[in-house]
């Protein structure tokens, strides 16, 4: 700690932190542009001088930049000094000479780091009358739009896209007063993470395209706190919605997950909530003509077919909420619920369920992972199945440089020094998967092979570290030569991360992750951590939550349940259409509740129209086992009076209580929780994931909408001129609305959307962190459910290497962090993003086969055939076939499968 | 003076450019001269000018290809500085002084009996593609103003009316 004098008070800070930093955490205002609490300091905008003293008598004191001085004790500085105001007033008045007065039309408007940062400097009248500079701006893809005219030259883009996110098709150009940030060419941005861009931007440079189309103002809009329902991760988000669609996905800040940043899957891939093909209503059929159905028709039609069938079974999902899947078990009673996740991967997932409780090894939050200083990751391209990992795993491997330059005393904020220092110096990280991935830029050493080969790997390098972990028979003299340097390398570190998951289909590379992460444990690397990634949003909670596999299911009806609930689930996507289809035409009755109208729902009896993360609330448990809540955004009811769409624990339990068997009495979202708690022990946690529908501040509900919040009496006038009461939410402690307190200083973790006096840009967050950049004030939301305890013993079921077998292809899981997502697939500027997938073999297979790159080949599989163009891949193993699984239908259990009728052109 | 960087999607035509391979080896030459191949991007980037006059979109992608470094840093170097040339010049550059001391000694008269004889503005090129015209920042030739450059040629003490006589030994 350090004792600062700011404007002649004083005040405890961190002494290891800069001036800026140190009066931010205070709740000082100092206007800034180029430092930003993830970006460290450069220094470069000058925006945010201070006078600073030599000691307490000194009165004449000089300009610093506060970003670029350290807090350091004993410094007398001074924000409100008339010299420090009036050269800060000037410095926003030079970056802005050639910004133009264009904030009107701008997308930025209303949530603008340059406006907040201009007002708050009080600089209100331009003086510059010369002709502007003018740039073209560039094509930038589907995600982020780009208008050069409004930048200041802060260069926090370039830091973000180049330095951080490790983006290679960026830059800076130009010099002087004549600089351009661009690609060197119009061109889609090639990184995963470029979306981050439109937040980093202080001013309107880069925006959200997918807003552009059906734009507001962020005042317009009504948020809520959510979870990102396109992977296992789970980040934290603030979903924006106005007139009955969500608009725009923001980062909410979260200390222990995502802190500033998301994916682009995750902020752009929300179009699937907005689909008109989605039920509206819920439906079903009179001969052929398709009915809808009001709550009471809906829930008698579902409990009149229970009630006539022999034995009905439940399918659940990993993609909906620990409440739906609860509530479907609840209704067709625990014998005869099912997870809806495919046999393997859910063997799979109680298998990295078992090793998160019992391996003795801690599980880091996402923001933990990017202090660990050696990676090794088994059989996952995590920049396509956890994309926000691959970039926590990148800072990690920069914490190199940051080691290199903390022998020096330079402080970590220091970061163009730090980058000078370290030189592209990198903490080691080592890679496994089927093909390359998109970690190869950093990773010291990459292992291309099947996924049996590359476990093989995995469990030599746990034997290796530690002798009695299980050896491995028949390993080549190289491949053992690289496990050894491995191993030494993961022992001399101090803090080694393991990566694995369910996504390479195969389990043998889990029980090898683990078996290396107990080996560094016994030998006394304590600080060892390990994160499994999962495929789905609540794939981790539906697996506590417990149940059986799709293919049960699928027997099940085979041996006569005649009656089947899917919940939020598209078989199709899973097994083959084959079994799919042979299960459900067995069935007399399919209920599908859903808010997506899938494959499967096409042969439903009865739709139940379900409401996405957009109009439901629930509980999702992420891979490091978190339990996180997301809140209902709006009520769609409210635009259109006609639309009846519910939660689907909610239509669950509407059925439960009218069929009565087996009634829940959970009328709301906390009764329901409150139930799960007491009939599950290993979800109890849950209850604390988020405040209750009761919490209020100062007696009143939180607000989802900021208090500038215009147009509402007006935007339901083509229904009728009469406004009515606002839509009442029950289950939750936001208010639907501008309506309730949205203090940022109130004792609250849950924060529906960033704003705080003056500062109305995502850098609000400020205003709701204990420190800026650290952990939010009141806690960071969600709630860690799994206890590690050390039970386990060495796995030991080493598989045979692979061996090709002529004409046969063996199927590599190549999941594409655009396309393979079943909901975000769904979304226009993801299919655009996403573009054609390919096949991916050896080009000496292809030469067996007789047909060229690019060329369209064939292959059939469990009764469905596939057309699909063809890349080459010198890192595939000859004898294995990469598939973009999730995508174009391509189930997920074809991972491993043998496919013997590849062929050139159409079958 | 301001121009826009004129950023353009890189055609078919530009990609058309092939990196000679006396230029390729002259680049991999300097590139081990440096422990980190960026170091040489402004050597690579002067060889492509020297033999090609100006760098082309294609020779970016080329140099990158070559350094093995993203081209966003090689158009990085290329546009920062005002001597690499990412456009088509004449055949002769004109670099005359606009600082202060060329002001004082006059390179206003200097500038406007250029434009008047080449019938081109500082910044652009002759139809013909003889000359092309821009100004520099002091030659260091500040005791001998006003001043300027015609390719490596210093030209000093400079009046109006000599000026058709120094263009003319430019063919």
């Amino acid at each position: 700690m350090a004792t600062i004098h700011v404007d002649g008070k004083e005040y405890e800070v961190d002494g290891a932190d800069n001036l800026l930093q140190a009066c931010l955490s205070l709740g000082l205002d100092v206007p800034y542009f180029c430092w930003h609490p993830a970006l460290g300091s450069v220094g470069a905008c000058r925006q945010c001088a201070v006078k600073q003293y030599k000691d307490a008598d000194d009165t004449r004191g000089r300009l610093v930049m506060s970003c670029m001085a350290p807090a350091s004790d004993g410094s007398y500085i001074s924000i409100e000094d008339e010299e420090a105001k009036a050269f800060r007033e000037n410095v926003v008045e030079w970056l802005m000479s050639n910004h133009p007065h264009d904030c009107p039309v701008c997308e930025e408007g209303g949530n603008c780091h340059l406006q907040d940062m201009t007002v708050m400097t009080g600089h209100n009248s331009r003086r510059y009358r010369f002709a502007k500079r003018t740039h073209e701006n560039q094509e930038l893809g589907p995600f982020v739009s780009h208008e050069m005219n409004r930048c200041i030259a802060c260069y926090r883009c370039t830091r973000y896209y180049k330095d951080y996110a490790d983006g290679t098709d960026f830059g800076v150009y130009g010099a002087n007063n004549n600089v351009y940030f661009g690609r060197p060419e119009s061109g889609t941005l090639e990184s995963e993470f470029a979306g981050n861009l439109v937040e980093v931007c202080p001013t309107g440079v880069f925006t959200d395209k997918t807003h552009t189309e059906r734009y507001n103002r962020k005042w317009d809009m009504q948020f809520a706190p959510s979870i990102c329902q396109q992977c296992s991760v789970g980040c934290n988000i603030s979903p924006g919605e106005r007139y009955g669609e969500v608009r725009r996905i923001e980062n909410r800040y979260n200390g222990d997950v995502n802190h500033y940043f998301l994916c682009d899957r995750g902020r752009f891939g929300y179009g699937y909530t907005n689909l008109e093909t989605r039920p509206k209503q819920p439906f079903t059929y009179q001969g052929e003509e398709q009915v809808s159905l009001n709550t009471e028709q809906a829930v008698q039609t579902a409990s009149d077919i229970i009630k006539s069938s022999t034995r009905v079974i439940g399918i659940g999902s990993p993609r909906a909420s620990l409440e739906s899947n609860f509530a479907l078990r609840k209704l067709v009673g625990a014998d005869n619920f099912f997870t809806g996740i495919e046999a393997g991967e859910q063997q799979r997932l109680e298998k990295m369920l078992q090793i998160l409780k019992t391996s003795g090894v801690y599980t880091p939050t996402l923001r933990e992972i990017e202090k660990y200083d050696a990676v090794v990751i088994l059989g996952e391209d995590i920049t396509q199945t956890a994309a926000r990992v691959a970039l926590s795993v990148r800072q990690a491997v920069k914490g190199k440089a940051r080691e290199m330059a903390a022998v020096q005393s330079v402080a970590e904020w220091q970061i163009a020094a730090i980058q000078n220092i370290g030189q592209h110096a990198k903490y080691p990280i080592f890679t496994t998967h089927t093909d390359r991935t998109r970690l190869d830029d950093v990773t010291a050493w990459h292992y291309s092979a099947p996924a049996a080969d590359q476990a093989r790997l995995g469990f030599a390098i746990a034997h290796a570290i530690d002798p009695s972990a299980p050896a491995v028979k028949d390993l080549n003299d190289e491949l053992q030569k690289k496990a050894d340097f491995i191993a030494s390398a993961l022992k001399q570190s101090r803090k080694p991360l393991i990566i694995s998951g369910s996504q390479a289909g195969e389990m043998a590379l889990i029980d090898a992750a683990a078996n290396i992460a107990k080996a560094l444990k016994s030998q006394g690397v304590d600080e060892v951590g390990m994160t499994l990634v999962a495929r789905e949003v609540n794939s981790m909670g539906l697996t506590m939550l417990g149940g059986k596999s799709l293919d049960e299911a699928l027997s099940a009806i085979s041996e006569g349940a005649d009656t089947a609930i899917v919940l939020e689930n598209d078989l199709y996507q899973r097994v083959s259409a084959q079994r799919v289809d042979q299960a459900l035409d067995q069935l007399k009755h399919l209920i599908v509740v859903d808010h997506q109208y899938s494959d499967t729902s096409k042969k439903a009896e009865l739709v139940l129209s379900a409401g996405s993360f957009a109009e439901a609330d629930g509980t999702v448990v992420n891979l490091e086992g978190r339990a996180q809540r997301f809140f209902q955004v709006y009520d769609p009811s409210y635009y259109k009076p006609d639309t009846l769409v519910l939660a689907a624990w909610r239509w669950l339990h509407l059925v439960s209580s009218v069929n009565n068997a087996q009634a829940s009495d959970a009328a709301s979202l906390d009764q329901l929780i409150a139930e799960i708690a007491s009939d599950m022990p290993q979800l109890a946690g849950i209850v604390e994931a988020a405040p209750n529908a009761d919490f209020r501040i100062h007696g009143q509900k939180m607000a989802r909408s900021p208090h500038r919040y215009s147009g509402r009496t007006a935007m339901r006038a083509n229904i009728s001129v009469h406004e009515p009461r606002q839509p009442q939410d029950q289950d939750s402690p936001f208010a639907f609305s501008m309506e309730g307190n949205n203090n940022p200083k109130a004792d609250r973790n849950e924060v529906a959307f960033a704003w705080a006096p003056g500062w109305n840009s995502p850098q609000a967050w400020n205003k709701f962190q204990d420190e800026v950049g650290g952990h939010l004030r009141n806690g960071d939301p969600g709630v860690r459910l799994i206890e590690v305890s050390n039970q386990g013993e060495y796995f030991s079921e080493i598989p045979a290497s692979f061996v090709a077998t002529e004409g046969q292809w063996q199927v590599a899981a190549n999941y594409r962090l655009f396309g393979s997502d079943e909901l975000s697939q769904r979304s226009a500027v993801i299919q655009e993003r996403a573009g054609q997938q390919a096949v991916t073999i050896h080009p000496a297979d292809a030469k067996l086969l007789g047909v060229n790159e690019h060329a369209t080949v064939s292959f059939a599989w469990g009764g469905q055939q596939w057309q699909l163009p063809l890349s080459f891949s010198e890192h595939i193993c000859s004898g294995t076939i990469g598939l973009p699984l999730g995508t174009n239908g391509l189930p997920a259990s074809l991972a491993g499968q043998m496919i013997d009728n590849l062929q050139e052109g159409h079958a | 003076m301001n121009q826009p960087i004129k950023i353009v999607t890189v055609s078919d035509d530009s990609d058309g450019f092939v990196l000679s391979d006396a230029d390729a080896q002259a680049i991999e030459h300097e590139k081990h001269h440096y422990e980190d191949p960026r170091a040489a991007s402004i050597e690579a980037l002067k060889i492509v000018q020297k033999s090609h006059g100006w760098v082309p979109d294609g020779a970016i992608k080329a140099i990158s290809d070559l350094l093995g470094i993203p081209a966003s840093d090689v158009e990085g170097v290329a546009t920062f500085y005002s001597q690499i040339y990412r456009q088509p010049v004449g055949k002769h550059i004109i670099r005359y002084c606009d600082s202060v001391v060329c002001h004082i000694t006059g390179f206003e008269d200097i500038v406007t009996e250029l434009e008047k004889q080449l019938k081109i503005k500082p910044g652009q090129t002759t139809p013909d593609g003889r000359f092309t015209l821009l100004p520099t920042c002091c030659l260091g030739n500040c005791d001998k103003g006003p001043t300027m450059m015609v390719n490596d040629d210093t030209h000093v003490r400079l009046v109006p009316s000599n000026l058709a006589n120094i263009l003319e030994q430019y063919q």
